[in-house]
Formats: C-alpha cells, structure tokens, sequence
C-alpha cells in the first residue's frame, strides 16, 4: 500500500505530542481556576483557597472530585440528546484549538530527525482557530435550549449574539495582521516574528499593530464570555447562565471549557502579538546552550507570557463591573467595528503606499 | 428650596467628555487599583489555628457553679427562670437529705435543673438574676447539634467539673 506508506514514527510522536499539549492544557485550566480564585481573593485582600494541600494547590482536584459525585440531573422536559451534546460541544471544542499553536521552535535531533513541538502546521491555522471558536458557541446555544428553561435561553441567546457580533471586529481586526504577515499559518506568523529587535524595529507584532492587538484583546474578552462581558451568566438577571440546569461533571465540563479557552485564547494573543516561543536575544542563547535546552526555554516563554495573559484576564475580570447589554451591543458594533476597519483600511494603505 | 446642609452634591450630568467615553483610562486607574491590593494586608483570620479575642462583656455558654469544695451552689430558688426573657429555663428542686452536705451547699437544691438552648438568647439576664453566683455565662461558643432534644441542656451538661475531684484525678 503506498499510499499509507506514512511514518509510524511520525504518528507516534504527534500521538505523543497531542496528548501532552492535551494533558497540558488541562493541567493549565485546573490550576487556572485555583489561579482566579486565589486572585479574586487577593484583590480582595483575603487568602484564597488554603486549605487543600499547601497553599490550596489540591483545591481543583477537590472541586473535580466534588463535581463527579453530585447528582447527575436531566430534566423531564429537556431535549436529552441535545443536553448532553451541549457539554460535550463546549470542552470538544475547546480542547481542539490547541492543535495548530506552535509551542516551540522545531527541535533538531542528533541523527537529523525534526521534531515540530505543533501538532498540525495548518496553512490555515487562524481560521481553523476561529472555525472551531465558532462551533464553541453552540455548544452554549445547544445548551441553553435544551435545558427548557427560559432563563438558560435567555442567557444563550445573549451569549450567541454576543459571540456573533464580536468575532466582526475579532476576525477584521486580524485581517489587518494578516495583511502584514501574508500568511494564516500559525507557524508562518511566529517564525515572522523572530528575536525581539530587526532591521531598526521591533519584531513582535503587537508593536507593528497595537491598535489591532488592542481590539483583538477586547474581542477575546467577549469571545471568552468573560468578565466585563459575562452578559450570558449574569447572576442577578439570568440566575446561573446557560448551565442553569446542569450538574455534576456535565456542569463541570462547561465550567472547565471556560478555563480551557482562556488558556487558548492567552496563547492565541502571544503567538499573533506577543512573538510566540520568541524572545530577546533568542540567536545568543541558541548558540550557547544546546537545542534540547534552548527549545525547553522557548517552551517556558511561551508559557510565561500566556500565564501572564491568563493573569491579565483575570485582573480584569475582577476590576470591571460588568457591562449592560445595550453598552456591550453599542461597545461591539459601533466602536470597535469602525475602529476595526480603520485600522484595517490604515494598514493596507501603509503597506501599498509607505511600506512598499 | 434653601438648602439645609452643605453636603448635597449637584449630580453632575454633562455629556462625558472623549477620554471617559474611550473607557481604556478609567480602566487602567481600576487596574491599578486592584492591583495595589496585591501588596495590601489581608483581612483574613485564619479562624481555627488563629482566635480574635472575645470582648470583655461576651456571653457564651452557660456554666452551673460549684464552691471551693465542690458543691453545688444552686439552690433553685427560680430567680434565673423568672428573669429568663426566652423562658428556656426549667428546673425541680429537692431537699438536701443528711449526708448530702459534701454535694450541695444549702439545704434546697435543684435535682433537674434544663436550658434549653433552641430558645436561649444568651441575654445574660439569668447570671444577673442569680444570688447564690450560681450560674455563668462562659467564653465557649454555642456548639451546634444534629438533634433538637440534645439541644436541651441538662444539670450534668452545665456543671463546672467538680474541683477535689478533678485534683484526684
């Protein structure tokens, strides 16, 4: 058969490789909720979870545990195929964008081997991103319907619109960079963005285009359902959210798909913005340390940065009241669109006329 | 209308000017709030290994007193359960027969002696009421119970531990 003549080598080691950036990534989201809770707790001047393990660090596994021994309910009246679909969607989906972030520069074994640390160099690795970004939100919409609950409807019907009229300005903002960087692949973008300083400027992107970061970063807020814009689970209006009538793990799995797609979205915004795996001085330090090393530390960057994006997000979070729903629409529609296309048309006629 | 204090305030309804309507430096002087707090002191008592000390006046749980020899000072006179407001004491009182001296300390005692701690308020009117200094209100908290019938206290549950034999032991 040649046609299957593939390397098994090769599918072992993406095997390998997904599962670790799967692993990861689901390590990163559990200790992101100890993370946001110990952070809220110290804006608040109290400690924070401390009780579990030494500082609290056992505290995600507790909540785990505690969620899959809670009562699993289903509705009578629920849809039931859908309801359980809805939980499924939302940490499916989340758990896929992590396939076309470049962790790390290729690593080059002794006997010529390359090891890419990215699962998949997808050409189109952005719009992949935002393909599966989208079928996240039904994963909210699927479940808010079929729970039968008004108020779960009520707050998926917000949270599509919401997602639906950010991912404008989030999609316009990036076709900006896309303009600068000719390439949708992932790995394109980073390698674009080697070192920190070239050819007289910087090299990261979020210096190239600060307004476009500035309106991606806004639209990963509301893309993210996240404090200033957690429209779709405002307590006081919408009781719970669209997981009002979920429990136990299936409640867990929305909650967890959250956490998830903040560590994606952090890791979407240093790639595209903040160089990736890049940093200052990046040539020196592979020539004096040895590839194995050097791609550990570019790994560790990556994560550093992403971690304090995760940081970022949540000081946010629990600064900002939350938005009301006209503001958040006016906010979407009338500010950050038009500013999005100005940046846009800025950008193009930068690089026809000035930039040449 | 002529003001009656200075403290009123005009609310202040002009249309917002550019810089508060952009919203980015209102957030970053809320950023930097919060993230002052970082350094601030916590509040946070860490409650079981770390007590706040009761106020001087506290009323906690009540205790039932002895004499220097252990016996017990109560005579159920019923002055606590009249003073009581909550009517969350009841008691029976019995004579002292001869040779039951080294057990209470005048001839009238009380043989059952409740409070039920459901309808207690913790008022201290009873320690108030007392003549005989026979009962206390104490720094223990109010321990929570599974059933209503162990919430009723009774003498053996209030009694200060006899002090000769507590010194055998």
């Amino acid at each position: 058969m040649l046609l299957l003549q593939i390397d098994t080598a090769i599918i072992l080691e993406k095997l390998i490789l997904a599962s670790v950036i799967l692993l990861g990534s689901l390590g990163i989201a559990m200790y992101a909720t100890w993370g946001e809770r110990k952070v809220a707790a110290i804006m608040q001047d109290r400690i924070g979870p401390n009780r579990a393990g030494p500082l609290g660090l056992l505290q995600p596994l507790a909540d785990g545990g505690k969620l899959f021994f809670k009562e699993e309910i289903i509705p009578d009246s629920a849809t039931k195929f859908l309801f359980i679909l809805g939980p499924a969607l939302a940490m499916l989906t989340a758990c896929m964008t992590s396939a076309v972030i470049p962790w790390g520069p290729d690593y080059v074994t002794e006997s010529g081997h390359v090891v890419a640390l990215q699962v998949a160099d997808v050409n189109i690795g952005i719009l992949y991103i935002f393909g599966v970004v989208s079928v996240g939100v039904y994963g909210m919409m699927l479940g808010g319907w079929a729970s039968n609950n008004k108020f779960s409807l009520l707050s998926s019907i917000r949270a599509a619109a919401q997602a639906v009229s950010y991912e404008l300005a989030f999609g316009i903002s990036l076709v900006a960079l896309l303009m600068m960087t000719g390439s949708l692949s992932m790995r394109d973008i980073v390698e674009q963005q080697h070192g920190f300083w070239a050819d007289g400027y910087f090299t990261w992107n979020f210096f190239k285009q600060p307004l476009g970061f500035f309106i991606f970063l806004v639209c990963s807020f509301a893309e993210l359902n996240r404090a200033p814009f957690d429209l779709a689970e405002a307590e006081s209006e919408l009781n719970m959210g669209y997981h009002l009538e979920y429990s136990s793990m299936k409640l867990g799995f929305y909650l967890f798909a959250e956490y998830i797609n903040l560590f994606i979205s952090s890791a979407v915004l240093a790639t595209l913005y903040f160089g990736g795996y890049n940093f200052p001085f990046m040539d020196a330090v592979a020539a004096a340390v040895g590839p194995l090393l050097f791609t550990i530390i570019s790994v560790l960057v990556l994560l550093t940065k992403v971690i304090g994006f995760i940081l970022f997000f949540m000081f946010v979070r629990w600064t900002l009241p939350r938005f009301r729903y006209d503001q958040l629409m006016k906010l979407g529609w009338k500010s950050l669109i038009p500013l999005a296309l100005f940046n846009m048309l800025l950008t193009g006629g930068l690089i026809l006329w000035v930039f040449k | 209308m002529e003001k009656l204090t200075n403290k009123s305030v005009a609310v202040d309804r002009s249309p917002m000017t550019f810089g508060e309507r952009i919203y980015v430096p209102a957030i970053m002087k809320g950023l930097s709030i919060t993230v002052g707090h970082i350094f601030k002191k916590k509040a946070t008592v860490k409650y079981p290994e770390q007590k706040r000390p009761f106020s001087p006046v506290f009323r906690g749980l009540h205790i039932l007193n002895r004499d220097e020899e252990g016996r017990e000072r109560c005579t159920a006179c019923g002055l606590c359960a009249l003073a009581c407001p909550a009517e969350a004491i009841t008691m029976e009182a019995a004579e002292r027969k001869p040779g039951e001296e080294h057990m209470y300390r005048e001839e009238k005692y009380a043989a059952k002696y409740e409070i039920n701690m459901l309808r207690c308020i913790f008022c201290g009117y009873c320690e108030e009421a007392c003549p005989k200094d026979a009962i206390y209100l104490s720094e223990t908290l109010m321990p929570t119970h599974y059933e209503r019938k162990t919430m009723i206290y009774k003498k053996q549950d209030l009694l200060i531990p006899h002090p000769k034999k507590q010194e055998g032991q």
